[in-house]
């Protein structure tokens, strides 16, 4: 409860102190086992968490973070291992438990109720004695909590009408008033801006200061570098090292992470920028609430380039691409391929007249999970020559294709004959991906093309990007993730509330200025929005 | 109009409108939880049928009260069961509930009256003057008491919280099923309160689907109340009142067609059903469970 939580214990600073070493742990992991099935998820991990540090949990997905974490706040119970929360056994039973000894969960997707007030939903699950609910007594309690820690939020407000950022500042403002000692936070700037990473962090630091213990959950080196004081890498559900992050590099994470050494960053030469390929004129699509989905948007991506989209979800990406890809009417504008209007046709005439597009939800877009490999190359390649011939399909032939373009591409799977399913993220990945190039496009569509995909895999999806663009195609790469967009860019626009807000060139801008764009604010006003719209009209022309 | 017409409308309305208002609230506190119930006319039917034969069987109309809302609440057992802890089809579970309602009295009126769907006539609940019985005083006493549980308590804020979102509700230690069970089971109380005073109040028996869809519109009224117990009690009285003028105009004899006035509540409830009115918003969780939401 929030009333002891006054007793902030001032001795806890690990992270300035050199007998770090003799820290008490907040948590002690020690060789926890969990298995589904045949399936082992953990196998046998050591999580050491000191009292008092920011500790970031870093792996790839399906590392087996999540199945740990879910482990220590009682959700799951491991076969094998030890938990002790400070100093003491823990078995909890459930999130309850977990939530008496003083651990808190932040989720990646918010537990929040958008109808409800702030205060209602701090308070829930908690609400104090009695029937009866006072909720003036609960907001000002809330109001006087969320002071103490610096968390700006206005207690009576509806959460649903708050950003984020903000939403998120609830979740930890709730774990805090339930008396939580230990945060965790499971991958908390996959929804963010910069800018509100950076508050993030901010409040991160002030719980520390105050002597709580934060675990950080993340698969990106970036944030373990700028916020941890330790890092714990786990890979294929076994730790592989803790290291104190200012004595570690991206490399050496990277390299225990993935388990061989990996490029961070692909090789990428100066781009030779063509003919426009692909160009959106006053795309118009209306969304829910009276606002559109996209007003009057415009776009030209050219031969040879690779143009990122930045901006945070839901700023009218999926309407954007559903709209080149010709899964959507828009209300207004066109969409030309090569110099011909192709706002009418349907996504397989575009694919037949030179456009190809990866999802960003593969499971229900890229692929039919219970088809073969073969069946899913298949795909929209069906009606066409050498596919088939006179309407009967050459099954032959497309089992041979997959097999070649299993090869060329990586995917690793049995046969051809392999349920989809059956694949790993990665390789289902690379699948569409060699389904949608072997084409030969003249544009390519990317959507978050490397969403929940390992380390390993980003690289190999980033290096096929730049390879397409180098050999003269025009690539559009739509990702909520800035340093994606960041690394394969030659020119970036920057989606917010359905318009293009800013226009850079790549290496002329920097993430703080693409940060507050997306978050619909500007650094100095229009000065480099017009250089970047001069850039634009001379491509087009 | 003269004050007769206008009295007897006002009474008639309040008739009507009792049996929607238990069944409405019942409806309004499953939906709010986040359980569907499109079987309220089941359990109404149950409640109406179990309350007649009752007080047959124990010769007092309060004796057939209790059995007529006990069994309503067994029926909804059923459908508790079968929504929350099997994880089965809520429709389908409601739809089930209504084929019951509809054919068990039809079974036992055979089997211990000997007639198609009716029960013997029984004395009725005592009455408040101008033919109200008692229960209609309670059903309108009900609906500030349902809006304060609902909203000034701690179990009405978790009622919400499952209703909206019952995987955020459970990561916070709530047992959302408990609070699920609670609500679904007083939707058949309410709904087989409201049965029984069509069957034991308003008439002195039960004949084969008294209640006429009177479920339905219950259902039509929270959606039209916007899940709110007063914008509830609003529908219903619209719901009641075009049913009491049709009732008078059959009587007085206006010049309106009786079958345009009979078809009057049920167009009212087509219109709620349809979604013409768009800002009423359901609970965000209704029909999901704490894991698949």
């Amino acid at each position: 409860m929030a009333q002891d939580r006054n007793g902030a214990a001032p001795d806890h600073h690990a992270h300035h102190d050199d007998r770090a070493d003799d820290a008490p742990l907040a948590i002690a992991m020690r060789g926890v086992v969990k298995r589904f099935g045949t399936v082992v998820a953990n196998d046998g991990i050591d999580l050491p968490v000191r009292k008092g540090e920011i500790h970031a949990l870093l792996g790839e997905n399906g590392a087996g973070k999540s199945t740990l974490m879910n482990i220590l706040f009682g959700l799951y119970h491991p076969d094998e291992g030890e938990i002790a929360v400070d100093g003491r056994p823990a078995g909890f039973k459930g999130p309850r438990d977990a939530v008496t000894a003083g651990l808190g969960m932040v989720h990646q997707h918010f537990m929040l109720i958008p109808r409800f007030t702030v205060a209602e939903n701090v308070i829930l699950g908690s609400e104090g004695s009695g029937v009866a609910l006072d909720r003036p007594a609960a907001e000002r309690r809330v109001g006087e909590l969320a002071e103490r820690y610096g968390l700006r939020v206005d207690p009576r407000a509806r959460l649903g009408d708050l950003p984020v950022g903000v939403q998120q500042r609830v979740e930890i403002l709730r774990a805090l008033y339930q008396g939580s000692r230990t945060l965790i936070l499971d991958e908390p700037t996959a929804l963010l801006t910069p800018q509100e990473v950076d508050e993030l962090y901010a409040i991160l630091r002030r719980l520390r200061a105050a002597g709580d213990t934060v675990i950080f959950i993340t698969h990106k080196l970036r944030e373990v570098a700028a916020i941890s004081d330790r890092v714990t890498v786990i890979r294929r559900g076994r730790t592989v090292g803790t290291r104190i992050t200012a004595e570690t590099t991206a490399a050496e994470l990277a390299e225990l992470m993935v388990g061989r050494e990996v490029v961070l960053r692909v090789e990428r030469p100066p781009a030779h920028v063509g003919d426009p390929v692909l160009v959106a004129q006053g795309l118009t699509v209306a969304g829910g609430h009276g606002q559109p989905a996209l007003a009057d948007l415009s776009l030209t991506v050219n031969r040879g380039e690779i143009l990122g989209v930045c901006g945070v979800e839901g700023n009218g990406q999926a309407e954007l691409v559903e709209t080149l890809a010709g899964l959507r009417r828009p209300d207004a504008g066109r969409v030309l391929l090569k110099g011909q209007d192709v706002t009418a046709a349907d996504p397989h005439d575009r694919r037949r007249a030179g456009l190809s597009y990866i999802p960003e939800d593969r499971h229900n877009r890229g692929l039919v999970l219970d088809f073969s490999l073969a069946e899913n190359v298949l795909l929209g390649n069906a009606d066409d020559a050498p596919f088939s011939r006179a309407g009967r399909i050459d099954a032959r032939f497309a089992r041979s294709l997959t097999r070649r373009l299993m090869q060329t591409f990586d995917v690793r799977a049995p046969s051809p004959e392999t349920p989809a399913r059956s694949l790993s993220g990665g390789n289902q990945q690379k699948l569409i991906i060699a389904r949608e190039l072997h084409r030969e496009p003249d544009a390519l569509l990317a959507i978050q093309p490397t969403r929940g995909l390992d380390v390993g895999a980003i690289e190999f999806v980033h290096r096929q990007l730049v390879r397409e663009r180098d050999q003269g195609r025009g690539v559009l790469l739509i990702s909520f993730d800035l340093d994606e967009i960041l690394d394969l860019s030659d020119r970036i626009l920057v989606l917010y509330q359905g318009r293009i807000v800013g226009e850079f060139l790549s290496g002329k801008v920097s993430r703080t200025e693409l940060g507050l764009r997306m978050g619909g604010r500007s650094e100095d006003g229009q000065g480099r929005e017009r250089e970047g719209a001069r850039t634009s009209a001379g491509a087009a022309a | 109009m003269d004050d007769f017409f206008t009295i007897s409308l006002l009474v008639a309305t309040l008739r009507t409108a009792t049996p929607l208002i238990f069944a409405a609230l019942g409806g309004l506190l499953s939906e709010r939880s986040g359980v569907v119930n499109i079987g309220l006319e089941g359990l109404m039917l149950v409640g109406a049928f179990m309350a007649a034969t009752g007080a047959h069987y124990a010769g007092d109309p309060f004796v057939g009260l209790a059995i007529g809302v006990g069994a309503a609440t067994l029926a909804a057992v059923i459908h508790a069961v079968w929504c929350i802890t099997l994880r089965g089809d809520q429709v389908v579970a409601g739809t089930a509930i209504n084929l019951l309602g509809l054919s068990i009295p039809a079974f036992l009126t055979q089997r211990l009256f000997d007639t198609a769907g009716r029960t013997p006539t029984i004395d009725r609940l005592p009455t408040i003057g101008r033919g109200l019985n008692v229960l209609v005083p309670v059903a309108f006493l009900l609906v500030p008491i349902v809006w304060y549980l609902l909203f000034r308590t701690k179990p009405g804020l978790r009622v919400m919280a499952a209703g909206e979102d019952p995987r955020a509700t459970e990561s916070v230690g709530i047992n959302v099923a408990r609070y699920r069970y609670a609500c679904v089971l007083a939707s058949g109380a309410l709904a087989g309160l409201g049965g029984a005073v069509l069957s034991i109040g308003d008439l002195s028996f039960y004949t084969s689907n008294m209640t006429q869809g009177r479920g339905f519109i219950a259902l039509a009224a929270v959606i039209f109340g916007n899940w709110s117990p007063l914008g509830t009690l609003a529908a219903t009285l619209l719901f009641g009142g075009a049913q009491a003028i049709q009732i008078q105009a059959q009587t007085t004899g206006l010049p309106i067609s009786t079958d345009v006035l009979i078809a009057l509540p049920y167009v009212l409830t087509l219109i709620a059903i349809t979604g013409l009115f768009r800002n009423s918003l359901p609970p965000a969780g209704l029909g999901r469970h704490p894991t698949t939401g």
